[in-house]
């Protein structure tokens, strides 16, 4: 187990050598202060002896008390020399100060020498971690070097162990360094320490280690040496390094869960959270309750908010929040959909690579270790064996090459076959859309319970319908399966993509006529009231005519369109609900009951055979669960409730499908892994998000809002709301600066800078890109030339081989004759090497050393008989004899 | 927890906190588990550190391990003596690599391991045909298997010496989409 013994010994080596290096370094350093000391000073050894001892905790203070005195040095002096005179002990004192401060300034220097020092100790270090990873027994070694270098040491330098505690008060600067940067490594080992691949004996026994170190040299550091402020300090610096060892890779959301729960938990948390402002604050003030439908005035829609600016005692603002919990809501799903996609690029090469390493990856990635079930453990053998079998028979299908023509006429004609498809479920949309508008015209009594909810029906019909008619007609392109897939996803994508968007300019045709009933409407009831205001004052001869007492139920009402589009989309979704139990229902469960039960007493296996059970549809399902996001994005604006609606929904269909499928589908028999096209689906809910958005904004920036309902009646446009917050609530200056940033001359800069970063940006990744390929490049010629050197023969790469042809004395020389006798060759191989060497005797050794590389080549044309080919008489190499051309490369210098 | 007995010493739970990917409660629940394997062997104290390890017939019943093509590498690979016997600190080793939080640099090494059947520390030939066959419960035909291990050695064989070295599975695994999802058991 080399790896293993190579970790295992670096990682040994790594703590021993660390702790041993800094004894080790503070001990040099120190015996050099020493000696120094000694030198310069020429005191009594048996003074400085006792000094140096109880000097450590003095210096300190007196340093400090020097320090301000540091600029009244001279007149210290000054004083000093007058004071000669005086008494010894004052002399002494003074000595004992100047020593000091020659000592400050030894340390000046030393600060720097003890720098470098440590420095050395550290690539001494580093030698000896290198060392250390080479092989346990070197470990070993270098451990008794180190031992014996320590002894060796201590002998030599009269270092008592007493001085060994002081040395900790008394440290240089640079060995404070140092010894801070050994305290940080081992920090960092500690947080580190569980990604390491040791055993956990010793990850404990070096973790203990670890931990004494800190708190012994973080005290001695003297920064408090309080274990209090230790703490607080490992703690700050967790906090600051940003990867905190403590707390957090434990305590976030597993990344798998995050994986699985993916599309799913998109899907939920917007639920969630656009549940947000407008609905907790039920602030009903209308009763609009009507016989014809309560849900129309509750919560769930639009027109329920009123436009009362403030609320409460709190002064919230509804019409506000609803608009930017409106837009908000896209903005947070655009970035969180996004920075999804970005973490799943980064995270392995996102089918860039694919098709590189198809073997091997299937062979150490396929098996799911979460695996606990035997029978799931079954399907899992059966599906990893289909795919090796798979990924067999398509290398070998790579090499056959068949009849490209019918294959291509084949793939048009599909496509033609998908493209009428598709325009005709648009049209069936759009005319069914238009007959509903009929319809709503007309007496809603009359009207059978089909023609009422005609278009969802429809929608949902062509959705369950067109999906497997596309995977029929697929079936005659004959592309490989995931490429197909892609091509179904696609195709399904665009049909649920153009159903929608086909139903939303219906709906909008529908939205202006409700805008011009609602002029008509206001005009005529302002026209009511004025007459009844001329009226009660003419009847009764005064001026103050008492406001018109109506009972709200009574009231006029405009048709506002907000809530209509609202329940447009809340009818789709339920009915999209529906739709999706009644398939599960019938599709699947009656199916599996059929299989089951009729089996007993049918004529084929009905299990194995024909109709056998249902497959659980991931791919459409996934396209199902975007699909409903897409609706929703679009539809909250209109009909806040749908968002709960929506949860029920989720959560409902999440267990009734899980029933559904583990009781009574198979798998599918090609396992299809969602995570592989992660992006792909995240993608296609970008797109989604995107084109949801469109319609929402435009409705926003566009349309006027109903005249007598919803937050934003009696506004010429929503965003209204916004300029009025902006011009009465916040202070003047405010308003100032928004203007200037909405001024048209500040936003086309800003938006060229943007489209000149993008530029940029994009630049630099394509370098990037250019670069990686480059690598990748290098990376296979350096294969290459391994295995060539390996097999010692002609290089394998075709590039090489051409270049090599295209040599020019290459070109001159006649296709090697098969007539030649053997012997020939290996008489021209011996003569060829005796006239190489005179010929090239500058470069004697390197050609030689050339030629004998070449010599076992057998792609060299070299079998003739060095008379059997004259050179052409123009040829340059006039005194060489023949033989010497064939080897291309001994020409060149000569000349 | 609210056991009156203590397992394990203050100390011991923060040791372990920082040498696993675990909370104190996962270390807790995983000594219970441990216990679980063997009552009579595992005490419920585990304050002096006993050396008390748990053979591997044992380990590999576990419903997290039991239908695992691999599982006796995997114990094998852990145990500190090789023999496939597992103390509590292998044990909770294992399952503290094989753990969702654990990064892909310390997977891929005991990947490595894992798949390194006769641990010579290259992934050779025949490690690949014992994977594959225990991948594939032995049900491709030898050609098959001998293709398929060509194949493979061919795509992620840097050095061309006809064997992975672990360079050549990092580079490899790097890659590979599902590695991350697929290496890990929950417990």
């Amino acid at each position: 187990m080399e790896v293993d013994a190579t970790l295992d010994s670096g990682s040994e080596g790594k703590p021993y050598g660390t702790i041993f290096c800094l004894y080790e370094a503070r001990r040099r350093s120190k015996n050099r202060r020493a000696k120094a000391q000694r030198k310069k000073k020429q005191v009594s050894d048996d003074e400085d002896d006792e000094e140096d001892e109880d000097e450590a905790p003095r210096k300190r203070g007196r340093r400090k008390r020097t320090k301000p005195q540091d600029s009244d040095q001279d007149d210290e002096e000054d004083k000093r020399s007058v004071r000669q005179k005086g008494a010894k002990a004052s002399r002494r004192k003074a000595a004992n100060e100047e020593r000091d401060e020659e000592s400050e300034e030894d340390q000046g220097k030393r600060k720097k020498g003890g720098r470098a020092a440590s420095k050395q100790e550290k690539e001494d270090q580093n030698k000896e971690k290198k060392g250390n990873v080479k092989g346990k027994d070197e470990t070993n070694k270098g451990s008794e070097k180190d031992k014996k270098k320590k002894n060796g040491k201590q002998s030599s330098s009269p270092v008592s162990s007493s001085e060994d505690e002081s040395d900790e008060e008394s440290m240089s600067e640079g060995e404070i360094a140092a010894l801070k940067e050994q305290v940080e490594e081992k920090k960092k080992l500690i947080a580190t320490l569980r990604n390491k691949p040791w055993r956990m004996k010793r990850r404990l026994v070096l973790l203990k280690e670890a931990q004494e170190f800190v708190e012994k040299f973080e005290g001695a550091l003297g920064k408090g040496r309080g274990k209090k402020l230790y703490a607080f300090k490992v703690m700050m610096t967790k906090v600051l390094m940003g990867l905190p060892y403590g707390s957090i890779p434990r305590k976030t959301v597993p990344r798998s869960e995050q994986d699985t729960a993916m599309d799913f938990s998109v899907l939920f948390d917007f639920g969630v959270r656009i549940l947000g402002v407008p609905c907790l604050l039920p602030y009903g003030s209308w009763d609009r309750l009507q016989p014809p439908g309560y849900c129309k005035y509750s919560i769930l829609f639009y027109g329920y908010y009123n436009n009362e600016r403030t609320i409460g005692v709190l002064k919230f603002r509804l019409p506000l929040s609803y608009l930017l919990t409106g837009v908000g809501i896209f903005g947070y799903s655009l970035m969180v959909v996004i920075r999804t996609m970005a973490r799943n690029a980064n995270e392995g090469g996102d089918g860039g690579d694919e098709g590189e390493f198809t073997f091997s990856w299937k062979m150490f990635t396929s098996w799911d270790y979460l695996i606990g079930n035997p029978e799931t453990a079954d399907n899992k053998y059966a599906s990893i064996t289909t795919s090796f079998k798979e990924s067999i028979v398509d290398e070998k299908e790579n090499q056959k090459n068949e009849n490209i023509h019918l294959r291509r006429f084949l793939r048009i004609l599909a496509n033609i076959m998908i493209l009428c498809c598709l325009g005709g479920s648009g049209y069936l949309i759009y005319f069914v859309v238009k007959r509903s508008q009929d319809f709503a015209k007309m007496d809603p009594a009359s009207l059978t319970w089909f023609q009422k909810n005609e278009v969802e029906f429809v929608m949902s019909l062509l959705g369950l319908v067109c999906p497997p008619l596309f995977e029929t007609i697929a079936e005659l392109e004959d592309y490989h399966p995931r490429i197909a897939l892609k091509w179904q996803l696609g195709r399904i994508f665009a049909l649920f993509l153009g159903n929608l968007y086909t139903f939303l300019f219906a709906l909008f045709d529908e939205v202006n006529a409700k805008l011009e009933t609602e002029q008509e409407l206001k005009n005529a009831t302002e026209w009511a009231i004025h007459e009844y205001n001329a009226n009660y004052s003419s009847y009764y001869n005064t001026t103050d005519v008492p406001p018109l007492v109506v009972n709200p139920a009574d009231a006029v009402r405009g048709p506002c369109w907000e809530t209509a589009v609202g329940i447009e989309f809340v009818k789709l979704i339920v009915s999209d609900m529906q739709v999706t139990f009644l398939t599960i229902l019938i599709g699947d469960f009656g199916r599996a009951i059929t299989v089951r039960f009729l089996n007993y007493c049918w004529c084929w296996d009905l299990e194995a055979g024909i109709p056998s059970y249902a497959e659980f549809d991931i791919s459409g399902n996934v396209l199902g669960l975007i699909f409903n996001q897409g609706m929703i994005w679009m539809g909250a604006f209109y009909a806040p409730g749908l968002v709960g609606l929506n949860v029920l929904r989720l959560l409902t269909s999440m267990y009734f499908q899980c029933w559904a499928v583990m009781a009574c589908n198979v798998p599918h028999e090609r396992v299809f892994k969602a995570s592989r096209s992660n992006n792909f689906y995240m993608g296609l809910l970008l797109l989604v998000l995107f084109l949801s958005l469109l319609p929402v904004v435009y409705t926003i920036m566009t349309l006027p809002p109903s005249f007598d309902c919803g937050p934003f009646s009696g506004q010429d446009r929503m965003y209204d709301v916004v300029m009025e917050t902006i011009t009465q609530d916040l202070p003047a200056f405010m308003g100032t600066i928004f203007t200037y940033a909405t001024n048209p001359g500040l936003i086309m800069p800003a938006v060229l800078l943007m489209v000149l970063a993008i530029y940029y940006l994009n630049t630099v990744s394509k370098g990037y890109q250019q670069a990686n390929l480059d690598l990748k490049k290098k990376m296979k010629m350096a294969r290459d030339e391994e295995k060539n050197r390996r097999n010692n023969k002609d290089s394998t790469n075709q590039v090489m081989k051409d270049l090599e042809d295209l040599l020019p004395n290459k070109s001159l020389i006649p296709p090697p004759t098969e007539e030649e006798p053997p012997h020939d060759i290996v008489i021209e191989k011996g003569s060829k090497s005796t006239k190489m060497k005179p010929g090239s005797a500058g470069k004697g050794v390197n050609l030689q050393k050339e030629v004998s590389l070449a010599a076992p080549n057998p792609r060299r044309p070299v079998a003739h008989p060095p008379r059997a080919r004259g050179g052409p008489p123009g040829h340059l190499r006039g005194p060489l004899p023949g033989p010497g051309r064939g080897r291309g490369r001994g020409a060149p210098p000569r000349t | 927890m609210g056991n009156k007995q203590t397992t394990f010493t203050e100390e011991q739970l923060e040791a372990y906190q920082d040498c696993t990917f675990f909370t104190r409660k996962e270390i807790l629940r995983l000594h219970a588990r441990y216990r679980e394997l063997a009552p009579h062997l595992v005490p419920l104290d585990y304050t002096n550190n006993p050396d008390i390890k748990v053979p591997m017939t044992l380990i590999i019943t576990m419903p997290e391990l039991k239908e695992n093509p691999f599982r006796e590498r995997i114990v094998e690979t852990f145990s500190e003596d090789r023999q496939g016997n597992l103390s509590f600190n292998d044990f909770i080793d294992m399952f503290s690599a094989l753990c969702e939080a654990s990064p892909r640099e310390l997977k891929t090494i005991y990947a490595f391991k894992i798949y390194d059947f006769n641990r010579d520390n290259f992934i050779c030939k025949e490690d690949l045909e014992k994977t594959l066959n225990k991948l594939t419960k032995g049900e491709l035909t030898p050609e098959e298997v001998t293709l398929v291990c060509d194949k493979a050695i061919e795509e992620a064989d840097l050095d061309g010496d006809n064997k992975l070295s672990f360079a050549d599975f990092e580079n490899m695994i790097s890659k590979a989409p599902d590695f991350l999802s697929n290496f890990h058991i929950r417990i």
